[in-house]
């Protein structure tokens, strides 16, 4: 599927580029674009090893089991095929809460964690789990609470009210998140019943 | 309230670090040497997941540089219209599902032209605000482990992002239109 999806976009791209006339720009952006990409990662090598440095000390600690304790129901009702105590839910609880809280630099790599852990459980290599399917769509879904960096840009961009769109937002994130939950749901039951 | 959010959002941050920091040393752990040997981990991850930002990056690039969107935008110029959906944020929520950063460029040309407090400029960041960047999440998670079959996860996203967009235009449209 990305397969498709990536090749399709640079041909339609390199094509539609050529009809419009478009060519410099297009043969800019390739070269800015690889840039871009390389100085994004710079920015993210400080960031994330510094969370995956204070995410360790909440690990041996046992903060992050303590944790996913509390969002057990949470994790239960989302995974109920995961065992009890299996690490995946403590990473998958560390990166529910971080996206919450709006700290996406420090979600990302206890997501990553919570895919190795939910492979150990996989029997397929190349085919993801459900619980992977679920994991990746409801974290996809957008959860964080309270949007601080939209509202940083509206308000550094004369806003006169820019945490107007709270309440909004959060609205909006309910419905993504339930479609979200509900889709992985209906796909799990289809699956189990299948079997 | 801006003050108030501002001032309190200041204290995350901050405070999830102390938290950690503070339980570890009273739990009398080698907190530097645990976060030393967690951070060896971050540069790891930071170096696996940059080809696919490259690639990504490039592809959106593009498209975008190509003007695609535009025309792709154009075409469906009347049905966003119905929506009350400028093209410009019809072309945001598309970016959005590939790079964060990409988004960021065109919400800020949004407010710039229209301004931050036009109905588009609250539609794209009520947008901005309930999706996530579908095909990068996907890409780099599932590569981590080595996932080629992905199942219906790109379905199920596009199911959550779409209820989010969905979701942002109905809400514009009651509160700021």
């Amino acid at each position: 599927m990305l397969n498709y999806m990536w090749g399709i976009m640079i041909i339609i791209g390199i094509a539609v580029g050529a009809l419009t006339g478009n060519m410099e720009a297009v043969s800019a952006a390739i070269i800015d674009s690889s840039k871009e990409a390389v100085s994004l990662c710079i920015t993210m090598l400080g960031i994330v090893s510094m969370w995956t440095g204070v995410l360790k000390i909440a690990e041996v600690g046992g903060l992050m089991a303590a944790m996913s304790r509390l969002m057990g129901p949470v994790i239960n009702f989302l995974f109920p095929h995961i065992p009890k105590e299996h690490p995946a839910r403590e990473y998958i609880s560390t990166n529910f809460v971080a996206n919450i809280l709006g700290l996406g630099w420090a979600a990302t790599p206890a997501g990553l964690k919570a895919m190795k852990e939910l492979q150990t459980l996989n029997k397929n290599k190349e085919l993801a789990t459900v619980e992977m399917c679920t994991f990746l769509i409801i974290n996809i879904s957008s959860l964080q609470l309270i949007p601080m960096n939209i509202i940083a840009y509206r308000s550094e961009y004369g806003s006169v009210a820019p945490t107007a769109i709270i309440v909004p937002a959060i609205l909006a994130t309910i419905v993504s998140t339930l479609a979200g939950v509900i889709y992985a749901k209906v796909m799990e039951r289809r699956l189990v019943e299948r079997k | 309230m801006i003050n108030i959010l501002t001032f309190a959002s200041a204290f995350i941050l901050p405070c999830v670090i102390l938290y950690i920091v503070g339980y570890g040393l009273l739990s009398k752990l080698n907190i530097y040497d645990i976060f030393i040997d967690g951070a060896k981990d971050g540069i790891k991850i930071v170096f696996n997941i940059m080809p696919t930002l490259v690639g990504l990056l490039f592809a959106v690039g593009i498209l975008r540089a190509s003007s695609a969107f535009d025309l792709l935008g154009q075409f469906l110029e009347p049905v966003l219209d119905r929506l009350g959906m400028i093209v410009e944020v019809f072309t945001l929520a598309i970016v959005k599902m590939f790079s964060s950063s990409a988004s960021t460029g065109i919400l800020t040309d949004i407010y710039k032209n229209y301004g931050t407090d036009s109905s588009a400029g609250m539609m794209a960041s009520i947008i901005l605000s309930s999706t996530e960047t579908v095909f990068y999440t996907i890409s780099v998670y599932f590569l981590s482990v080595k996932i080629t079959k992905t199942r219906y996860t790109v379905q199920g996203a596009l199911v959550a992002t779409i209820a989010g967009v969905v979701a942002s235009v109905v809400i514009t449209h009651f509160l700021f239109m």
